[in-house]
Parts: structure tokens; sequence; C-alpha cells
């Protein structure tokens, strides 16, 4: 199949991007878009032209590095997949494809498609764990948790920090990752211990990390590949004002 | 990490406020909170006003002058609701520059919503507009009616048991004779509608209240009660205009 390509180039983080156009003729339909991409960049090497830069690395979904905005929409047109899962076939034979970078102040465009999301990382370290003693692992049912609190924690947990919440909020909001990784563990009896320092120190750092604020439109459950769903913000809310009244 | 609850980093918002309405979370929980107070003042106003539709101004100059009658007691409830439309206007007002600092770059090709569980709409997405609309009609509405022309300047009627008040339901009559005032009234109940319609789902993220399961119920609650409030206020400024034209 045939694909005009409109792709975001930035030689630098300091430097002024533009869109540039690149048409393929023999992409075929069984293609990931990171294969075509690929495809794409041997291509441009080929022509002697700098390969297109993105993120990438299982390619199956779970790792979270690949998502771009394909067409206005985080990680593209399809509900509930990464770029990674994203098929040629879901594409129109001779379609214009437009591909930029997540667009956030908290993150910041690194080169072409990648940009640099450890202000996730950093919302992580700031409490999105348990400290436990790690010895030798106890018996299954050691502790009890309901069938509830386990699924709803477990929907918490697919959470891959790909960024599409933040890129796809109109406000560029991280509350969707932060809700989803502060959720899981309060479900948890192993989260109980740290449960409000986690939600109360997570939140500060996602504020500090200069992202917008939640105005509850809904657009990051809607992009997310692993559709976690909107009550995880209010459950950290519920949680957060609980912490900070304590 | 200690297990111990930490400081919260009130780093946004209104600086004179506790450190609680500083923080993104407390900055949202101030809208609701100010917007719960709000919607159950303009329902508690619209129930107020209806008087307005009986035939004659009896009723209605009567509640006015009940409200008048409560002194010392009015002045506190007017004084609460500036400090409370100040804050949520305020504060509003920051998270929307928030939002836009958030994003100093914006998408070369315009978002498209994948639908699903997005309450991307026209409400959700123009509550500033919706608001900024509010806000001039809130300045222009009391202009004319809280300090419009009252006793002195010959709006006075007498009620049941003879006790002179001010003739409020004369102004307001006046007022809605005019098409241009209509015009300007029901076209600002629209924008109240809309606001509702997506206020009133926020509050429940806001205030840590939503349960999935409810959502989508939520969210139609907020468009029935947008839609009643609208409705309410759209119909009095029509009515009276009718009336004026002897219809
Ligand atoms: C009749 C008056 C008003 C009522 C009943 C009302 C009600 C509400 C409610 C219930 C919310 C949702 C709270 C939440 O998100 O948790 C809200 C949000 C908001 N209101 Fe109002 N409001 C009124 C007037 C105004 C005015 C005059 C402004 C002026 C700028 C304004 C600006 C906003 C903004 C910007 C938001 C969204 C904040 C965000 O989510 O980022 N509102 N309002
Ligand atoms: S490359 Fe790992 S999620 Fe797409």
């Amino acid at each position: 199949m045939k694909l005009n390509l409109e792709i975001w180039r930035q030689k630098n983080p300091k430097t002024q991007g533009e869109f540039k156009k690149y048409s393929l003729d023999d992409v075929s339909p069984n293609m990931s878009f990171l294969e075509m991409l690929d495809h794409l960049n041997e291509k441009l090497i080929r022509d002697g032209i700098e390969p297109v830069e993105f993120d990438s690395d299982c390619r199956e979904g779970i790792c979270g590095s690949c998502g771009v905005i394909i067409n206005g929409q985080a990680h593209g047109p399809k509900v509930g997949v990464a770029t990674c899962q994203l098929y040629m076939r879901h594409f129109e034979d001779g379609a214009t494809v437009v591909v930029e970078p997540w667009r956030a102040k908290a993150f910041p465009v690194v080169k072409d498609l990648v940009v640099n999301r450890s202000a996730y990382d950093r919302i992580i370290q700031a409490g999105g764990y348990v400290s436990t003693k790690t010895g030798g692992h106890p018996d299954a049912n050691a502790i009890l948790v309901p069938k509830q609190d386990a699924d709803k924690a477990f929907e918490y947990a697919t959470c891959i920090g790909c960024g599409a919440c933040a890129a796809a909020c109109p406000n560029a909001s991280a509350s969707l990752f932060t809700a989803a990784k502060i959720s899981h563990l309060s479900l948890m009896p192993q989260g109980q211990p740290e449960k409000d320092a986690r939600v109360v120190n997570m939140v500060n750092q996602m504020d500090m990390e200069g992202f917008g604020n939640c105005s509850n439109i809904g657009e990051c459950s809607a992009a997310c590949p692993k559709q976690i769903p909107l009550e995880a913000i209010a459950s950290m809310k519920s949680d957060y004002i609980k912490a900070s009244l304590k | 990490m200690s297990a111990s609850s930490s400081k919260l980093s009130a780093s946004r918002g209104l600086s004179i406020l506790p450190a609680l309405f500083r923080t993104s979370v407390g900055q949202k929980l101030l809208t609701a909170l100010t917007g719960v107070a709000l919607v159950g003042f303009i329902v508690m106003h619209l129930l107020g006003n209806l008087t307005l539709l009986a035939p004659d101004a009896g009723p209605f100059n009567l509640y006015a002058h009940k409200l008048d009658s409560l002194g010392p007691l009015k002045i506190l409830a007017e004084v609460g609701l500036v400090a409370l439309f100040g804050l949520h206007i305020l504060n509003g007002i920051l998270l929307k520059l928030d939002h836009k600092r958030a994003r100093p770059v914006s998408y070369g090709y315009a978002p498209k919503s994948k639908g699903g569980p997005s309450y991307s709409n026209a409400s959700s997405r123009n509550m500033i507009v919706s608001g900024s609309i509010l806000l001039f009609f809130l300045i222009l509405h009391i202009v004319q009616f809280r300090f419009g022309p009252s006793l002195s300047e010959g709006y006075t009627t007498l009620l049941d048991g003879g006790v002179e008040a001010r003739d409020l339901h004369r102004l307001i009559v006046e007022t809605f004779s005019n098409p241009a005032m209509v015009a300007i009234y029901v076209g600002t109940t629209l924008f109240l509608g809309s606001h509702v319609r997506h206020g009133f789902w926020s509050m429940f993220q806001s205030l840590g209240l939503m349960k999935q399961s409810r959502s989508r119920a939520l969210y139609a609650a907020g468009l029935v009660v947008g839609l009643v409030l609208a409705v309410g206020f759209l119909a009095l400024p029509i009515v009276l205009y009718f009336r004026s034209q002897g219809v």
C-alpha cells in the first residue's frame, strides 16, 4: 500500500522542528506501525538522509516506550493498543499519516519523535512502590485480598507508563498515570503502611514536574493503551484529601 | 520513604489559601466545593424567582422583601456569595493558566478524541469560556437589579398589610420588555447549562466520589441538571416578554 507521511523532524531539544513529507509505496498491511517506520528509515538511509528517531523496546505493548501521536491521536486510531501493536491494515491505501511526538512541557522533545519521559520515573521514585523486606517468598494465601480489590488493583497495575494520558490530555495532565500507580498500591494490603505518604509525595512530584491539572475531560482514559478507568483519578483524590486532613 | 505523612508541596493556586488548596488536587477540590455551593445557590435562586410566574406582582415582591428584611443576614449571604464566586473564578483562571503553561508547543495536527470513556465535548473543553460569559453576565445582572433603581427612584409598592417595599417586579418587567435584554439572558442561561453539564460530573471526580459503574449515569444527570437550570432560567424572561406584549 501507498502512504504519505508527514513526520515531525527536530535535530535536538534546542532547535526548532518541522514536519517533513515522505512517501512510501511498498508498505505491507501486515507491518506494524513501527515496522513501517523501520522500513521508512531503511529507505532514508539508502537515500543518505538521517533516519527518523523513535523509541521502542518490547514491541508487544508492555514496555510503554513507543508512543507517538498519529493523525491527532495518541498511539493512533485503535482503542486499547500501543503504537507497536497498531497495524498498517488499519490505514487506507494512499492515506496521509501525520506523526508527531508527545507534547507537554514535562516531556521535552529529545529528537524527532523521542521525548524525555523521566518525569514519570521521578513520580514513581516519589512513592510508587512498597518498602518491604524481600526474604523468602510468603505463602500464596498468607495475606488475603478481596477478589474485587485484586481485580481493580490489577487493572491499575497494567499501566505501562507510556505517557499517552498526558499527551492526549487537553491540559497535559499526568493525573491518570499518577492515579493508576497510587490506586493500584492503595488497594493492596501491602500498600497500606505507606498509603498517606505515597499519595502526598507522588502528587507533589507530579505538580513539580510541570504537568497541567485535571479538568476531568477523560481523553486520558480514551487514549490509554491499557484503558485505565477514570475512577483511578477519583480514588487518588479521595486518598489525597484523607491523607492531607490527617 | 518514611511511612509517616509528608508535607504538601503547595506551589500553585491562590497564595492566601491553606496549603491543601494550593496543590493540583487541592485546587480542583476548591473548584468543586465552590461549584457545589454555587449550584446550590443557583437552584435556590431559580426556585425563588419562579414567583415571577404568578399573575400579579405580589408574591415576587413579597419574596424579595423577605430577603431584604433579613438585614445583617442578607449582607452576610451577599459577602459569602461574593467570596464563593471570587474563589471559584480566580481559581478557575489560575487553573487555565496552568493548563496553558503545561503545553507550550501545541500539536500540529488537531487532536481527535477516541471517544469511549472520554467526556470531551463542547461543554468540557470550554469551561473557561462558559465561565467567563457567566462572569460578564453576573456583573451586568448585579448592576441591573441589585444596584438598580429602588425606593428613591419611585420603584415602590404596597405589600399586603400596607408595608412599603421596593417594586423589584416592575423593574424586572420593564427590563424584559426589551427584546435585547431577553436575548442576553436567554443566551447566558445556555452557557450556564453548558457549564453545569460538565461541572456536575467533574465535581464528583474532584471530590473523589466517582465510581466507574456510575460514571455514565452521573454525566447524564449533569446534563439533566444543566438543562433544568437553563430551561428554568430562560423561561422567565421569555414569559415576561410575552406578557409585556400583551400575549
Ligand atoms: C453560576 C455560576 C457558576 C456555577 C454554578 C459553576 C459551577 C461549576 C462547577 C460545578 C464546576 C466543576 C467543579 C470541578 O471541576 O470540580 C466548575 C468548574 C469551573 N468553573 Fe464554574 N461555575 C460558575 C461560574 C463560573 C465563573 C463565573 C467562572 C469564571 C471564569 C467559572 C470558571 C470555571 C472553570 C474554569 C471551571 C473548570 C476548572 C477545571 O476543571 O479546570 N465558573 N464550575
Ligand atoms: S514498544 Fe513496548 S509498548 Fe510499544
